[in-house]
């Protein structure tokens, strides 16, 4: 069964079909790629699933429970963590702070124990704390987890961003455009840190990107969406060869750099 | 009296001053921090802590007394039922406005500010209320500096009350979730953290720091009165935006500095008590002029 099941979503803005009709799965423990032009709906597409936009129609079922009904933040207490094409990390927060404060919603203290700051409090701020170090570890930056989030390289800041994430147990990562301003060595220290997320956690992976070679490299499942609509789906090889896909990418501006691939 | 005797009783009696302007402000820059909202209704809450910990003391004087066990519990309880007055307001009064433009929610703040201002007017009939503590007139001479027991301990609550407010910031998972609120809220929301339970407690815990300032105020100077929270609301104020309107240790630094400052302004020749309240704000319009984001405020960039 699938983790992630999208069927019928639609999304309109005054009037403007953001979305129409989407449908498509994301299987456990998979890979799985978005693709599209520019402006066809991949970021509101994320937004719709994590709660921040609101279909008016379809339905949005993860891990057996219907999100559209559900705010932000239970969506994300239901297993769903996402991170920013922009890296969006708590400024004047140290690296650790950041990853500590996606535990929040696994967290069972209550603000008033945390006002008398009671044994089983303390405890559980340990516990966060370990676990911060954990995800600190596994994204291979601890060692800068007392510096001010965004004094790190870009590259590391992205790196945080992702250890918070997984600081919420996610079932399901959605990323978003995780290679953008990344240099080669980088973009091939991600690929393995996706797998490595995918396998060693046991999480499902959800990601916008442009860079093709990336996709192909890494998704077991691509999904194609222009113009707000589902316009193929299918392996790496089967989107490669696939002639909507290559016409939906051809006269325009980055038609070119999907044929380069 | 000799030069330093006055400089010294000036710094207690600035202590004294500063610690009221700190509790309060403390919950002018909470707010500010995690909503944007200056709250303007403030001082009123504070005058609202004030005559709940009277209240709270008639009920409990004929068993504790009402010496200084009467007067901690009464602010300890007026603290709890403040603080819950500054969530009700909040959901009730500015939670539908949060998406408003600014200038419709300070609007809001400012008819809170009369409603509670005058609630208090009609259930008193304007006149003063005797507070009715009975805390004594003890203390310790120093030469000839007199420092009261009542003074030691208000001074010592205050800051037992801000250095416990610091650690629930820097060291508990809710305090780490209001920083971030005030940084990025859908960040937040997409980190799983309740956001309007967040604002909540900031609520909470600003009303009832600002009750127990009042409970304090009021066995201090002996009375109580629905106008008190008029002024001390601008002083913690312009405190608030000394230290960096949105930084915690600068509000209560700020309120140290205010405090002081005007303590030891009334001594200046010239410039008698009657024209201390015109000292603070030319503070207040220096500090705008040369340090626009406080002592310890840092410049906020928009994003686009």
């Amino acid at each position: 069964m699938a983790l992630l099941s999208l069927s019928a979503v639609t999304l309109t803005f005054a009037g403007n079909t953001v979305l129409n009709e989407v449908s498509f799965n994301v299987a456990e423990r998979s890979v799985t790629s978005l693709i599209g032009p520019n402006g066809a709906g991949k970021t509101s597409l994320f937004n719709s699933i994590t709660g921040f936009y609101k279909p008016q129609q379809g339905s949005i079922r993860f891990d057996g429970t219907e999100l559209l009904k559900l705010k932000p933040h239970q969506v994300t207490k239901a297993g769903i963590a996402r991170t920013f094409q922009n890296v969006r990390l708590f400024r004047e927060m140290t690296v650790l702070e950041n990853v500590m404060s996606g535990a929040h919603c696994r967290t069972s203290a209550g603000a008033f124990a945390a006002i008398l700051r009671t044994p089983a409090q303390r405890r559980e701020e340990e516990e966060i704390r370990a676990r911060a170090r954990q995800h600190l570890e596994f994204v291979g930056v601890w060692a800068e987890q007392g510096r001010i989030a965004t004094t790190l390289a870009y590259g590391h800041q992205r790196r945080v961003e992702i250890a918070r994430a997984l600081a919420t147990e996610p079932k399901l990562l959605l990323l978003d455009e995780p290679a953008a301003g990344l240099n080669p060595t980088e973009k091939h220290d991600l690929v393995q840190l996706i797998r490595r997320i995918r396998d060693e956690m046991g999480i499902a992976v959800l990601l916008i990107e442009h860079d093709m070679g990336l996709v192909m490299q890494i998704s077991e499942n691509i999904s194609v969406l222009d113009h707000g609509e589902i316009i193929a789906e299918g392996t790496p090889k089967q989107i490669q060869s696939d002639h909507t896909v290559i016409e939906a990418y051809l006269g325009r501006d980055d038609g070119e750099a999907f044929l380069d691939e | 009296m000799a030069l330093t005797d006055i400089v010294l009783q000036q710094l207690v009696n600035g202590l004294v001053l500063g610690s009221f302007y700190a509790l309060v402000a403390l919950g002018y820059t909470m707010v500010f921090g995690v909503v944007k909202l200056l709250n303007f209704a403030h001082g009123e809450v504070y005058m609202v802590g004030g005559f709940a910990g009277f209240i709270v003391l008639s009920l409990v004087s004929g068993t504790l007394g009402s010496g200084w066990s009467g007067v901690a519990v009464s602010m300890v309880l007026a603290m709890i039922g403040v603080g819950f007055l500054g969530v009700l307001i909040q959901k009730i009064a500015y939670q539908p406005m949060l998406s408003a433009p600014r200038l419709s929610i300070l609007i809001t703040a400012l008819a809170v500010s009369l409603v509670l201002q005058n609630a208090v007017l009609g259930l008193t009939g304007g006149r003063y209320v005797p507070f009715g503590a009975d805390l004594g007139f003890g203390g310790v001479n120093l030469g000839n500096l007199f420092i009261s027991y009542n003074q030691f301990i208000l001074v010592g609550t205050a800051g037992v009350l801000m250095l416990s407010l610091e650690l629930f910031i820097s060291r508990t998972q809710y305090g780490r979730a209001m920083r971030a609120v005030s940084i990025d809220k859908d960040m937040c929301r997409l980190m799983g953290i309740d956001v309007n339970r967040v604002i909540a407690v900031t609520f909470f815990l600003g009303s009832g720091l600002a009750a127990a300032a009042g409970t304090m105020a009021g066995a201090y100077y002996g009375s109580l009165w629905y106008f008190m929270g008029f002024l001390i609301g601008l002083k913690a104020f312009t405190a608030a935006v000394i230290g960096g309107i949105g930084s915690i240790p600068g509000a209560m630094l700020g309120g140290l500095i205010l405090g002081l400052l005007e303590s030891f302004g009334t001594q200046i020749p010239g410039i008698g008590s009657a024209w201390k309240d015109v000292f603070s704000f030319s503070i207040l319009i220096l500090v705008l002029v040369f340090k626009p984001t406080g002592l310890l405020g840092r410049s906020e960039q928009e994003r686009m």
